[in-house]
């Protein structure tokens, strides 16, 4: 998996593609996210458009990046989830966890300053 | 063209227990799935359910020991797919597992896999191996392909 970071509006965004997969780079995204909050870059913007493919293991890298970030006091939310993403976080409800966008104007206007 | 079986037909392999050998059995799951005819949206749930049913063989069930082996078996039926997932772990007790969907759950790591092959397969059920551990068996049947075709 791939990551690629720009900040707008204050908000990091971080464009990832590749797959989310037990065995497979998930510890990338875990310390990415790890990093940002330790030098106080609280509000992130995950886009999954370029994720092709996910397992369990990756939604439960996906839950631990929230959970770093929420209990740092911050704000981590979704952008572009593929029709199959969108299917897991259903399934998993995670969905009433998450917030989901598919327009990143609409996401970054989202978050709280 | 519409698969036809007249008996069952059989795919086994028997894997150490590596995760590099998922992205093996997942491919293979939707090959199979693809040459009997399932959409696309099966092959995806059947291969993402084997992933994951091999998966918890490899990491659950024989603890990443990869001198314990994984047996994965296809059973091409003329209307449904069966997938035996065996590992030879000490076997444990489905019922013992945590709602993922539980409030308390939702934010957990990991404990998701089963729900995962639970709501993609039709059947899914737990059995003693034959190499005494675990046996995850997994049925996806075959609707509307194989009735459009006999009209």
């Amino acid at each position: 998996m791939s990551i690629d970071s720009r900040t707008v509006d204050g908000v990091t965004i971080l464009d990832l593609a590749g797959r989310i997969i037990l065995g497979e780079s998930s510890v990338e995204l875990r310390m990415k996210i790890r990093d940002l909050v330790q030098t106080g870059n609280k509000r992130i913007l995950l886009n999954m458009a370029g994720v092709s493919h996910m397992d369990s293991s990756g939604i439960g890298e996906l839950v631990g990046a929230y959970a770093t970030v929420s209990t740092q006091g911050g704000q981590l939310k979704l952008l572009n989830l593929t029709k199959k993403l969108h299917e897991l976080l259903a399934i998993t409800k995670l969905l009433t966890v998450f917030e989901s966008y598919d327009s990143e104007a609409k996401a970054l206007e989202s978050f709280s300053r | 063209m519409v698969w036809r079986a007249e008996h069952a037909e059989m795919v086994k392999v028997t894997v150490e227990s590596r995760l590099e050998y998922l992205d093996l059995l997942q491919t293979l799951a939707e090959n199979i799935t693809r040459m009997m005819k399932f959409d696309e949206e099966a092959v995806y749930r059947v291969g993402l359910s084997t992933r994951e049913s091999v998966a918890n063989a490899i990491c659950h069930g024989n603890r990443q020991d990869a001198s314990k082996w994984v047996d994965v078996e296809f059973e091409m039926h003329e209307d449904r797919l069966v997938i035996n997932v065996d590992d030879a772990g000490d076997g444990f007790d489905p019922a013992g597992l945590a709602d993922p969907l539980a409030a308390e759950n939702l934010l957990k790591p990991c404990g998701r896999g089963i729900l995962f092959v639970r709501v993609f397969m039709d059947e899914v059920d737990f059995l003693p191996s034959p190499a005494g551990g675990t046996r995850l068996r997994m049925t996806k049947r075959m609707y509307s392909i194989q009735e459009g075709a006999r009209q």
